[in-house]
Parts: structure tokens; C-alpha cells; sequence
């Protein structure tokens, strides 16, 4: 079966999902504009998009439907000639809005399992719940016509456990977007010892046609995305409950967070980035990862405690940001959750932020840094004006990075990653990160 | 002439635009421009019709009968004559010459005239197809999703294949920085804001065809505009019923006006050939020569459309034209100064707008009221010539203008 027969009939568990809807998206048009070669036009190409949720289903059409319009809009050039055969499609309008047709006649909303039972592909993004993927995939597998490949989405559980506990015997591969998946280039691939060699081949020509960058990590728990992450996190939350025993536990969140954002010259501090993928979403990859873990413990009280209070962050179903670690107007942080005062807490900006010290005077923001064209140059003299500097956020900083440095190095010499280049990419590509952690800087 | 007024060209490029943010519309535009002449003349009382130019509302704001809006600018135009004409982004000089003909067929002393359009209305993925009506409807289909870049950029890569494509590419850049650098001595220009250092090395940049058109960077493009700009034609008569002093007044010496058939693609697509008989129509009308011209403004809707005007016009040879500009000699301080406030490339490009526009660049230059952007012109030159062009070198109208006094 060539690469166009598998996408004929693929399905997306999870689709409404933040993740699955993003996959799905990315497979529709893929999918979509295969269908469109002249050589495929009287092939039929169908992609069911399942969820348990009629509602979320809802949803996803019309975030489909804005999406593929976008992207439509954006190849305009390139969909001319597609439609060039076509004369009753002559404005750019008409072409655009015949494209968004043809992408979505081919996704077929679904509730129900029995409808993925003919698909040659399936692609999960369900809850990060190893025992529901594993009755999932057995599910599907034991009732499927056409012994499917399955492509999970997962970030932290082993594949080889997927593998063997639904007894998929070398048809199961990790392919990790990022979140979100539209948007992020990264795709993590991720194969077992028994791993079909054709599975692996379909997917990196599926990421490349999708145009992702496509790094390959070993098959152990969190990969190198989430073996990164959630050790950066780790550190942070560590060095916030430090900071605790001096300041209040939210002005302790505030400076790591600035440390870990404006000091690091990141996209978002690391308690927004905990936010941001969930808080109880990343307790529970933890959870998952952590006894896999041999001389560590991954696993934090303070997290707990906050799910504990209903305080779990994550999105809205509109993309908007849930109150978390920081609390939101308009997707931009206005105050912080104490957890000992078990409510949010504002007005001690200044006072954090001259005990933390002025910035390098050197410093640019995360967006200039990114599209610098001299970044390397200037991440130097930076990073060098930071390491003469001794205030309090320029130590705290200091220490961020060198653990960031770290935790890289050790998935490095742990064969998680094949090499420093790998992780960098990761962090480059995945979290939108400036510069790679495993740097010469300091 | 006299009494020229512009609004902003408002678009991206400007402070104060937001594509989602709410804008002055068609008719704010309108009554801007056309209270701002009134204010001048003395009132509606002192018109005895308007001209509107615009191209396209009915599409981009789904507006037709745009003559109904003299009367909303003052209710002293009430009742008056009201025409609209259109020749795509020929446009505003049609309004021009539309009003330059009532006066000398004496039907009218003052004559009023608006051109206008609006076209942030869309995304200009969108605004292309309506942009294309100024092409022949049936090449639509086959014409580029950016139907008028791509036939400037047909245009741009012939004569690159025939006169090699370093030096054209190094005069469209040199014509940016030209347009650029004006526009910043202009407030109501579009590119006004534009604080990039290198504007060569922007002008330079390899065309995308992939994601745009094959011979054209976008820096090459005039941008989508929304503005009105509006004059005031006036017999001897009508000065002195407006009280308006010759010193402030521009004479029109001559005008020339062609047409090509929109259904044929350019005989050589290397020259506009229609812009040439235009201006050499303009020329024999107002019995000057090209070496009496002390100023510019020209349809540079593409960088290579300026380029291709200059020879047009006679100033260089044909092939030389990127010679002419790579010299300096299109500078404000150059021997022939062209686009003095931007062009369409930095002041901007609202289609029906555009014919006025250029007129009141003129009168402001000849007038001595060009502000920041005055150049100093010598008394052996002191004509102006403006030239705007419809379509792909279709409809053509040129014309000469000295200080009345």
C-alpha cells in the first residue's frame, strides 16, 4: 500500500481535542490536497474525526472551517493551479472558497469507534492515559478489517508499552506534535525496537509534507520534549518554594517566573508555560514518567496542592487561557495564586522586581531575539553581560540556565536524543525557545 | 487649477491603521476632501459641478452612484450637475479632464473634483480579484491570484530577459528609496511612518513566486490605499468669483489622452506604448518639449512601470531608463525630480484618488505649498507633467500644468 492508498481512510481519535484538532486539521489538508492531483481524482479519500463529544465536534468544524480558510488564503498561488482545469472557478474567492469545500467534504465529525474500523491510519490524541490508549487501540485493532498503523500523539508514555500491552506488534509509532499543532514545526517520531520500517518511512514523509521539522527521540518516558520540560519545570518550581521561605509564596512565583521569561529570554515564564499546557496536565505526565525514572523524582506536592484546589489552568474551548499559577486578562497575567492564601494576589510588581535587579542593560525581547539576524552574536555579549552581573535575578538567571543546560545534557548522555543538536531543536522548535539549552554562553 | 487638498492615504504602513479597527468610509473621505476645497473657493455656492473619479465602490464597499455624494458634501450642491467617471486607475486624471472640458466647453466656470476609494474593505487576496476589472474580464482565469503584480511582473521579467535583469532590479531599488524618501516629507503620505534604514537592501530582495509573483518583491508594489484627494477647476471666470489669486493657481497648458484595447495583451510588453502616445499627445497639446518638464508625478503603480515611463516619455532611451535612475536624476534634487511627495509607491494608490492626487502634488509644487516636500524648480522648467495610467497601459491621460502667474 503506497503512501496515498494509507491516507484514503484515516481516522483522528480525540480530534476535538487541543492536539487532535490540529493533527486533524493538518491531515485534512494533506489529505485534501492529494485528492486534488490529477492522478487521484476519482480516488475517494475520507478522514473520520472522532471524539467522544458531539458538542466538541461542533467546535471543531467551524475551527476547521476558519483554519482551512487561513491556509487557503496564504496558498492562493498555489491553489490556482490546482483549480486550473476548473472554468467556472475564476476569482481568487471562488478558488478559496471551492478549496475549503473539497478539504471538508473529505472530514467526517463521528461519535462512534465502528466508524475508524476501515481506516488504514490511526491517529490518537486522546487524555495521556496509558491504560485508555492501550483498551482504545485494542479496541480498534481487534475489530478493524485492515490492520491499522497507529500514530500516537502521546508525550510521555513509553511506546513499547502501548505496543505490547494492545498487542500491536510493530504497527505503532509516537508521533508527537506540538501544541499547537498548526502552528509549532516540531514533530517528535518516536519507534520501537520492533517498529515497521514502512510505518517509520510513511511518517516522516507525512511530517514532511506537512512541513515539520522532524526530530527522532528514544522510546523512553517523556521523550526529549517532555524530559526537558518537566525537569525545567521542576527546577522552577523548586526555586519558587526556595524563594518562598523569604518572600510570599505568589511574590516567589512572580520573580522565577520573570527570571525564567524576561532574565532567560524566553516566550513565556515557566509558570505560564505550566498554565499553559495545564497544571494538572503536567502533574499527570509526571505521574506517568515518574516510574520510569531511576535516581529521580518527578513529581511535585505544590502541583498536587493546587489541583487539590481547583486550581488546574489549561484552555478554554475559544483558545483563551484559565486562570492557573497566573491569573489572566485578555491573555496577559494580572496577578498570582497563593496557595497558602488560597486566592489571587496582586500590586507587588515593584517591589519583586527591584529585588530581583535590573535587567542586562543589553537586553532585547524574546520576539526581536527571534528574528534577529545577528542573534547568535548578540545571545554572546548578552549572556556575557548577564555572567558579570551579580544581582539577585541575575544569580537566580544564572542558575535557571545552567540547569536548562543540565537537564539537556543528561537526555544527551541518557541516549534520549541522538545528539545536543536534537535538543536544541526541540527547545528551538517545539517551545519556541530563542536558543537551544545545551549553549557555550556562560 | 487650484485649492488641491489630500486626505491621508490611509493603509497599512500608517500609525494609525488596524485592519480591524473602525475607519473613516467612502463618504468621510468624500466630505473631507470636498469641504476642504469649498473651504478655499469660498463655498458650494461658487460650483457649478462636480466631478467624481472612482474606480470601484461598488465592489470594495458596495457603493454604486457615487455622484449622489456631491450634495453630502455641502448641501449647496444640492441640485447642481454631478457626474462620475471611471477609467480604472486611470481614474482620477479622467475626473480631471472630464472637469478641464466642461470648463472649455464654458458650461461650467468652477467645476469641483473628488476622486476617491476605499479599499481596506478587503483582504487584498480579495481586493486582487476586484482590482482585476481594470484587465479584460475574460483573462481573469488564467491571470495570476495577484492579476496586476503578475502582469507588471511579466513586464519586469521581459525586460529583464532583454536587458539584462542586475540593472533593472538595482533601479527598481533605487526607485523605492526615491519613493520612500519623499513619501517621509509628507504627512498625508502612506509610507509617512517608514523608519527602515536600508531601503535598498529592501528594494533588492528576490522576488517570491511562490508566494507572490515572479518578477516583483512586494516592495516593488504601490499598497492597498484608502483617500480621497480633490481640486478645484476654475475658468479666469471662476477666479475671480472664488477670489482666488493667480499665484495660487496652476494653468493647465495641455492635455493628451489614449486608449488602447483592453482585450489585447501589449503588443511589446518592454514599453508602455500607450503611455507614450499619451504624453506626446500632452506635449504637442501644450506645445512644450520633455526638456521644459521641472517636475514628475507618474503612475509608478510598480517600480517597473516608473522605470518604463521615463523612456516612455523620452528621457532616456529605450534599455536606459534604469541608467536615468540609478543616476540620481528622478531625485528630488536630481535634473527632473519625479514623485516628489511619493508616488503611488509612498504616498499611496486609492485607485479613483490617484489622477487627483497627482494634480495637487503639482499645484502644491508649482504654488510653493509642497511643505517639507517643496523642490526647487528652475526657471528654465517650469512645467509640471503628471501621468496616469488605467490598467496595463489602456487608458492614458497626461497632463501639462504651469503657475498661473
Amino acid at each position: 500500500m503506497d503512501y496515498t492508498e494509507r491516507l484514503q481512510n484515516v481516522s483522528v481519535l480525540g480530534a476535538a481535542g487541543k492536539m487532535g484538532s490540529g493533527i486533524l486539521l493538518l491531515t485534512a489538508i494533506e489529505m485534501a490536497d492529494l485528492s486534488l492531483k490529477p492522478e487521484n481524482r476519482n480516488k475517494h479519500f475520507v478522514l473520520y474525526a472522532m471524539d467522544v463529544s458531539s458538542e466538541a465536534l461542533r467546535g471543531l468544524m467551524k475551527y476547521l472551517k476558519t483554519q482551512v480558510l487561513k491556509i487557503a488564503e496564504k496558498k492562493i498561488v498555489a491553489l490556482r493551479e490546482v483549480y486550473a482545469d476548473r472554468a467556472d472557478l475564476i476569482t481568487n474567492e471562488q478558488i478559496i472558497n471551492q478549496y475549503i469545500e473539497d478539504v471538508l467534504f473529505i472530514v467526517r465529525p463521528v461519535t462512534a469507534m465502528e466508524a475508524t474500523y476501515d481506516s488504514h491510519i490511526i491517529f490518537e490524541a486522546i487524555k495521556e492515559d496509558p491504560a485508555l490508549k492501550v483498551k482504545v487501540f485494542k479496541q480498534i485493532d481487534q475489530n478493524s478489517k485492515t490492520s491499522p498503523w497507529f500514530c500516537t500523539n502521546t508525550s510521555s508514555i513509553p511506546i513499547n508499552e502501548i505496543e505490547s500491552k494492545a498487542e500491536l506488534n510493530g504497527r505503532v509509532l509516537g508521533v508527537h506534535f506540538y501544541n499547537p499543532p498548526a502552528v509549532q514545526r516540531l514533530v517528535e517520531i518516536i519507534k520501537t525496537q520492533n517498529t515497521q520500517q514502512e510505518l517509520v518511512d510513511f511518517a516522516y514523509s507525512f511530517s514532511k509534507n506537512l512541513r515539520k521539522i522532524i526530530v527522532p527521540s528514544a522510546d523512553v518516558a517523556g521523550f526529549i520534549g517532555n524530559g526537558h520540560f518537566m525537569r525545567d519545570a521542576l527546577h522552577g518550581i523548586q526555586e519558587a518554594e526556595e524563594l518562598a521561605g523569604k518572600y510570599s509564596f505568589a511574590e516567589s512565583v512572580y520573580m522565577i517566573n520573570r527570571i525564567s521569561q524576561e532574565f532567560l529570554i524566553r516566550p513565556m515564564g515557566i509558570f505560564q508555560l505550566i498554565d499553559y499546557v495545564g497544571i494538572d496536565v503536567c502533574s499527570y505526565i509526571m505521574s506517568v514518567m515518574n516510574p520510569y525514572m531511576k535516581n529521580e523524582n518527578l513529581h511535585s506536592s505544590l502541583l498536587d496542592k493546587m489541583i487539590e484546589q481547583g486550581i488546574k489552568g489549561g484552555q478554554n474551548p475559544d483558545g483563551s487561557q484559565k486562570d492557573g499559577f497566573l491569573k489572566y486578562e485578555k491573555g496577559k497575567p494580572v496577578a498570582i495564586y497563593d496557595v497558602n492564601q488560597t486566592k489571587y494576589i496582586s500590586g507587588f510588581q515593584q517591589k519583586c522586581d527591584k529585588e530581583l535587579g535590573a535587567l542586562p542593560s543589553s537586553i532585547k525581547p524574546w520576539k526581536a531575539v527571534v528574528g534577529d539576524k545577528n542573534k547568535e552574536e548578540f545571545l554572546v555579549s548578552y549572556f556575557n553581560e548577564l555572567k558579570s552581573m551579580d544581582s539577585l535575578g541575575a544569580t537566580l538567571a544564572k542558575k535557571y540556565a545552567k540547569r536548562s543546560r543540565e537537564i539537556g545534557l543528561q537526555l544527551v548522555s541518557d541516549k534520549v536524543a541522538h545528539s545536543k543538536e536534537d535538543v536544541n531543536t526541540v527547545l528551538l522548535t517545539g517551545f519556541f525557545h530563542a536558543y537551544g539549552p545545551i549553549n557555550d554562553y556562560m | 487649477m487650484a485649492a488641491g487638498y489630500n486626505t491621508i492615504s490611509m493603509g497599512t504602513g500608517r500609525k494609525e491603521f488596524h485592519p480591524k479597527k473602525p475607519r473613516p468610509d467612502l463618504e468621510d473621505y468624500i466630505k473631507e476632501a470636498g469641504q476642504a476645497v469649498l473651504k478655499v473657493i469660498g463655498g458650494a455656492e461658487k460650483v457649478d459641478e462636480t466631478v467624481f473619479g472612482n474606480f470601484i465602490a461598488s465592489r470594495f464597499n458596495n457603493q454604486g452612484h457615487i455622484a449622489g455624494f456631491a450634495p453630502y458634501i455641502d448641501e449647496g450642491l444640492r441640485y447642481k450637475p454631478s457626474v462620475r467617471v471611471e477609467g480604472a486607475c486611470g481614474t482620477g486624471a479622467l475626473a480631471l479632464i472630464t472637469g478641464i472640458r466642461s470648463i472649455l466647453a464654458e458650461t461650467a466656470e468652477v467645476a469641483l473634483v473628488v476622486g476617491v476609494e476605499v479599499q481596506n474593505s478587503v483582504k487584498a487576496i480579495y481586493g486582487a480579484d476586484i482590482l482585476a476589472a481594470a484587465g479584460w474580464a475574460k483573462e481573469r482565469k488564467t491571470g495570476h491570484a495577484y492579476f496586476f503584480p503578475g502582469k507588471f511582473s511579466d513586464r519586469s521579467k521581459a525586460y529583464a530577459e532583454k536587458f539584462g535583469p542586475e540593472k533593472p532590479r538595482a533601479a527598481m531599488a533605487k526607485w523605492y528609496e526615491n519613493a520612500i524618501t519623499n513619501a517621509r516629507l509628507c504627512p498625508t503620505a502612506q509610507e509617512y511612518h517608514n523608519t527602515t534604514e536600508d531601503l535598498i537592501a529592501c528594494g533588492i530582495d528576490k522576488p517570491n513566486p511562490k508566494g507572490f509573483v515572479d518578477s516583483l518583491n512586494f516592495f516593488d508594489c504601490s499598497k492597498v490605499s484608502d483617500g480621497a484627494s480633490a481640486i478645484a477647476i476654475l475658468s479666469e471666470e471662476g477666479l475671480k468669483r472664488c477670489g482666488i489669486s493667480k499665484k495660487d493657481a496652476v494653468e493647465i497648458i495641455g492635455f493628451g489622452q489614449a486608449e488602447e484595447d483592453i482585450t489585447r495583451p501589449p503588443a511589446d510588453p518592454t514599453k508602455l506604448s500607450t503611455t507614450r502616445v499619451a504624453i506626446q499627445k500632452a506635449f504637442e497639446s501644450a506645445g512644450v518639449t520633455k526638456d521644459q518638464i521641472g517636475t514628475v508625478e507618474c503612475h509608478d503603480c510598480f517600480t517597473i512601470a516608473g522605470i518604463m515611463a521615463i523612456e516612455a516619455m523620452g528621457l532616456a532611451e529605450y534599455g536606459k531608463g534604469p541608467d536615468f535612475v540609478l543616476e540620481g536624476n528622478t531625485t528630488r534634487e536630481g535634473i527632473i525630480p519625479f514623485n516628489t511627495t511619493g508616488g503611488l509607491i509612498g504616498w499611496g494608490h486609492p485607485t479613483g484618488a490617484t489622477g487627483v492626487h497627482q494634480a495637487v502634488t503639482i499645484w502644491e509644487q508649482l504654488t510653493g505649498k509642497a511643505g517639507e516636500a517643496q523642490i526647487n524648480l528652475k526657471p528654465e522648467k517650469p512645467y509640471g507633467l503628471s501621468i496616469n495610467m488605467g490598467g496595463d497601459d489602456i487608458s492614458v491621460i497626461s497632463v501639462v500644468y504651469k503657475k498661473a502667474e
